[in-house]
């Protein structure tokens, strides 16, 4: 195979990564949003832990996209 | 009309300064908007507080905001004691807060979308939490890494995922910051070009050009959250990492 189609291939591929973060960000703020329709003045107390877990389960998928980042551009 | 969506990340020499070994230390781009930051970060900051009104106006409110929001963010993730790291929480926050904002203003330069930057940041809080817990704990900050409660058997495995997880913190820390930038500001141009590309193409594509342009205008809003977003995710992290050195056994 042509190296410069494999590099393109290896980004998509890379990029598959970023689904999982996808569902696990909506899981997080699909839970915090059911819990504070439940109970709405507990909610503001909960936003510090909300925005926390969205940026540990971020971070993978980041992670993921700064590979397919790095075969386009940086290798 | 070929776009690169990653030549606005391009450093650029202003002034050669001196040789460090065979290394060329020169003021760049980005050390002029890092002097632009902390000048634009300073002037409001100073300027706000300068007449201390007990109803604040319009710029004093914001400095006040700004304060209340941080203090409170460090008093709940690190707690009271969390409080002396007050002035470095609100320094990062405020440095990546600004660098973020002017970032998105065209043809301007993102000083956060530089991994160096984000790195240094990064590093610095990670020796500031592992030196202030062995300072402030002695021998006792291990204990960081040993769960209570936790069957023999496995606590060896237990601590070798603490300790990988411990050091994977900068690493994260760092990159989310960069790569959300630099992936927003790429979007961003790919859907800039896509106007330029659709406008060149006679006048149905002046017709087709107006949708990458809505989109543009949406993400740019998107953008403007990410940016503000990231700068509290940072300082977060920051509290819930120092909240360790503070605190160390779960």
């Amino acid at each position: 195979m042509d190296p410069t189609a494999a590099k393109y291939i290896g980004a998509g591929i890379a990029c598959i990564g970023m689904g999982g973060a996808g569902v696990g960000v909506g899981i997080i703020f699909g839970n915090y949003l059911a819990a504070a329709l439940r109970n709405p003045s507990a909610a503001q107390g909960q936003f510090g832990n909300l925005i926390f877990g969205f940026a540990i389960t971020e971070a993978l998928g980041i992670f993921s996209l700064l590979i397919a980042l790095l075969l386009l551009f940086g290798l | 009309m070929k776009v690169d969506p990653i030549h606005q990340f391009e450093i650029q020499n202003f002034w050669p300064l001196f040789n460090l070994g065979s290394h060329q230390i020169s003021f760049t781009n980005s050390a002029l908007y890092m002097f632009i930051i902390v000048g634009v970060a300073s002037a409001l900051l100073i300027g706000a507080t300068t007449r201390r009104a007990v109803v604040p106006g319009r710029l004093q409110s914001i400095a006040e905001i700004c304060y209340e929001f941080v203090a409170n963010t460090v008093r709940s993730s690190a707690g009271t004691e969390g409080m002396k790291f007050f002035p470095f929480v609100f320094t990062l926050f405020v440095f990546v807060l600004f660098a973020n904002l002017i970032g998105l203003i065209p043809y301007s330069f993102t000083v956060t979308s530089q991994l160096i930057i984000t790195v240094t940041l990064a590093l610095l809080v990670f020796f500031i939490v592992v030196g202030y817990g062995f300072w402030k704990n002695g021998l006792h900050f291990l204990n960081l890494f040993v769960p209570k409660g936790v069957p023999k058997l496995i606590l060896p495995a237990i601590v070798a995922i603490e300790v990988l997880s411990f050091l994977s913190r900068p690493v994260s820390h760092s990159v989310r910051l960069f790569a959300n930038m630099l992936a927003g500001h790429i979007t961003l141009q790919v859907f800039a070009g896509f106007i330029i590309m659709l406008g060149s193409a006679g006048i149905l594509g002046l017709f087709g050009a107006t949708l990458p342009f809505i989109m543009v205008v949406l993400l740019i809003a998107l953008e403007l959250l990410v940016a503000f977003l990231q700068a509290y995710v940072f300082a977060i992290l920051t509290c819930i990492y120092l909240n360790d050195a503070i605190h160390p056994g779960h």
